[in-house]
């Protein structure tokens, strides 16, 4: 799960993580409120939404009145906001972040995610701030410091040290802040069971001090149960509803851009059976894995959401049965055809406990529109010639 | 002689009284795998299964002899349970448990590592010798007795992959479901290498899918200690970059981890990779015809 930056602020607050003031603002009247309550004579307007690259995209100005926090925010509010994160439909804007201007002298990157590698957090740190971590990553990786951290020992001085001098920092005072800084975001990681954090940019004051301009964080969705603070700062207008829809049944599902909808148990198999269609000449439509308790109603809701999609040609419901139970999955399907229109052909491939009852329970019931196969190769080879001849 | 488990193993279940430990743990022993007992905390003294409960890890493992343990604990116990493994001598523990927070399994590989237990998973379907010993969730038919030893990510994939290889008229020595979370036990690298080391196995199948690393580095591994044949197959080439597929792992970021990356890589290490798991039976026999 992911959250907003003036959320991920309130975490940093919380650590003693230091950032500029601000207050979120749903409106243009509150924005200005807002401005007026942190003083000063220069604001910058964020738009909070869960993508990087907001600046670029312009919902990230810079106001040097009131009057003009007042016209930004009417600007940036209810905007598409197209960043290279968010895909090309954009993501609508509906608040927006007013900080107080920042004396900036230095811009840093600093972030904490787990080395899987190494099985354990690893702080990375960079002087080219202000940029795309990626693009630093491959253009220049030797400028990208990691230093991982063992939680069974957490941050001691010596990484610290590691910190600070392979960012080339070497007045005392400037080291100091910057240490106790990097100590506080790796604890306020562990303890909020985060995924990532990331700060970009980190800005170092005219005064030597360091404050996140920015903040990134996601978390680690099975650790949720026990931040029931963590879990309240969701916000589902980020989420796409098909999805979340399909989470609440217990299923997981992606929209994709192709004509042959998916319904699979198991993630790496969905995703086998979407690169098989494309090696057959088609194209996926979605990603849906059923899981392993799939019955009639996550089959009819499966189709549901697969069928809302006006692209979809042809079904192919691949289940190999583990847990799963072929012939519960075929009276599934007799269900879920009662109680969704399925106007699309739909090729059934079940394979594995009890595969044979399965396939006697779809012959008896004789539906029109469904299509048995006999294997992956076979079922797939039939939806997409189902798929071209719609 | 396969790998890891046989059929002298003796296995205990944690979490062995809860409905999916009670199930799965009866499908095992139906199987022919030796489930001596499990451990269930406030039940020690009572029978499940026909099949002594106890108290604590350590107490089964000195009353039974088991060096082996499937944990079926809920996702929050996990590194309780793992740990509790570690401690009392375990050799392997087997964790079938789905959603177990990533922060809980660092620390409990950290200290199975140094304990010297391996562990298989989390969320996976464990592991199976086939005729054998069954570890898991898999359902056992399909895993005809053979000489192909199998690894995968995926548990669903497991499946397929061992069904298409038996369709060949080969069968499987021994496969491994090894999960697709952040933080795992045993993986490619080292299962790659107890499949070298093994006179049961003959050809290896290995499954991955995008994000993280392993399956390169497990390409590195191939080329300069692999000498028995290998056919790969990577799952989500034609996923979308960004987007998670389910799985945790699988997810494509900054151009890192995508399938053709990894089958590149795969086939430059000397891998017979195919593009649809539909295709592995084919490449199998393929490769041992050679």
């Amino acid at each position: 799960m992911n959250i907003h930056e003036y959320q991920a602020k309130q975490i940093f607050a919380k650590y003693g993580v230091p950032t500029p003031r601000g207050i979120v603002a749903n409106t243009p009247v509150q924005a200005v409120a807002n401005a007026q309550e942190l003083g000063g004579d220069i604001w910058v307007v964020k738009a909070q939404i869960h993508a990087g690259g907001r600046g670029l995209g312009g919902g990230v100005k810079l106001a040097r009145s009131i009057e003009e926090v007042r016209t930004l925010a009417s600007e940036i509010l209810g905007m598409t906001l197209v960043t290279h994160q968010t895909g090309p439909e954009g993501k609508l804007v509906q608040k927006v972040y007013i900080e107080e201007g920042a004396d900036i002298k230095d811009e840093l990157y600093l972030g904490v995610v787990l080395d899987r590698a190494k099985e354990m957090p690893v702080i990375m740190a960079s002087t080219e701030g202000g940029m795309a971590i990626e693009d630093v990553a491959h253009d220049n990786p030797e400028k990208i410091i990691k230093i991982a951290v063992d939680p069974a020992i957490g941050f001691q001085s010596f990484h610290g040290r590691e910190l600070v001098f392979g960012l080339g920092i070497t007045d005392p005072m400037e080291q100091k802040n910057l240490i106790s800084f990097a100590s506080k975001l790796y604890k306020l990681y562990m303890e909020n069971d985060a995924e990532m954090i990331e700060i970009n940019p980190l800005i170092k004051t005219g005064k030597g001090e360091f404050l996140a301009l920015d903040g990134k964080m996601g978390f680690d969705d099975s650790a949720l149960g026990r931040h029931p603070d963590i879990e309240e700062m969701r916000d589902i207008s980020e989420e796409d509803p098909d999805e979340r829809e399909a989470a609440q049944y217990g299923l997981s599902y992606v929209s994709l851009d192709g004509e042959i909808g998916c319904m699979v148990n198991g993630a790496g198999l969905a995703m086998g059976t979407m690169d098989t269609i494309n090696y057959m000449g088609g194209t996926p439509a979605n990603f849906l894995d059923v899981g392993g308790k799939a019955n009639a109603q996550t089959v009819a809701k499966g189709f549901e959401i697969i069928l809302k999609n006006p692209n979809v040609k042809a079904i192919f419901v691949n289940i190999f049965g583990g847990i799963v139970r072929c012939d519960r999955i075929a009276n599934g399907i007799l269900e879920a055809t009662k109680m969704v229109d399925v106007h699309v052909p739909v090729i059934v491939r079940l394979d594995g406990t009890n595969a044979l009852e399965a396939a006697e329970i779809l012959q008896n019931a004789n539906i029109a529109n469904v299509v048995a196969a006999t294997d992956l190769a076979d079922g797939a080879a039939k939806a997409v010639a189902a798929a071209k001849q719609a | 002689m396969s790998i890891l488990v046989n059929k002298d193993t003796k296995v205990i279940v944690q979490g062995f009284t809860g409905s999916e430990g009670t199930f799965h743990a009866q499908q095992c022993m139906e199987y022919g795998t030796q489930i001596v007992g499990g451990v269930t905390p406030n039940k020690g003294g009572q029978e499940h299964l026909g099949k002594p409960v106890f108290n604590t890890v350590k107490e089964a493992v000195s009353q039974t002899g088991a060096t082996v343990s499937m944990v079926f604990v809920p996702p929050a116990f996990v590194a309780d349970a793992v740990m509790e493994a570690a401690d009392a001598g375990i050799e392997l523990a087997v964790i079938i448990t789905e959603g177990a927070p990533v922060k809980d399994m660092q620390m409990a590989k950290a200290y199975a590592t140094k304990r010297g237990m391996k562990t298989i998973g989390p969320n996976c379907p464990g592991i199976i010798t086939a005729d054998e010993c069954k570890i898991g969730i898999m359902p056992g038919s399909i895993f005809k007795k053979g000489r192909i030893g199998l690894i995968s990510k995926s548990g669903t994939l497991t499946y397929e992959g061992a069904n298409q290889v038996c369709r060949e008229g080969f069968g499987i020595s021994t496969a491994v479901g090894i999960g697709g979370d952040p933080i795992i036990g045993l993986s490619y690298k080292q299962l790659l290498a107890m499949f070298e080391a093994d006179n049961e196995t003959d050809a290896i199948v290995m499954i991955g899918e995008i994000g993280g690393d392993l399956e390169i580095q497990a390409a590195a591994f191939i080329k300069e200690n692999i000498t028995k044949p290998v056919v790969a197959f990577i799952a989500g080439q034609t996923a979308p970059k960004g987007k998670r597929m389910g799985h945790a792992g699988a997810i494509i970021s900054g151009g890192a981890g995508t399938a053709a990356e990894k089958m590149a890589a795969l086939e430059e290490a000397g891998v017979k990779v195919v593009v649809s798991p539909a295709e592995i039976g084919k490449a199998i026999k393929e490769v041992l015809s050679k």
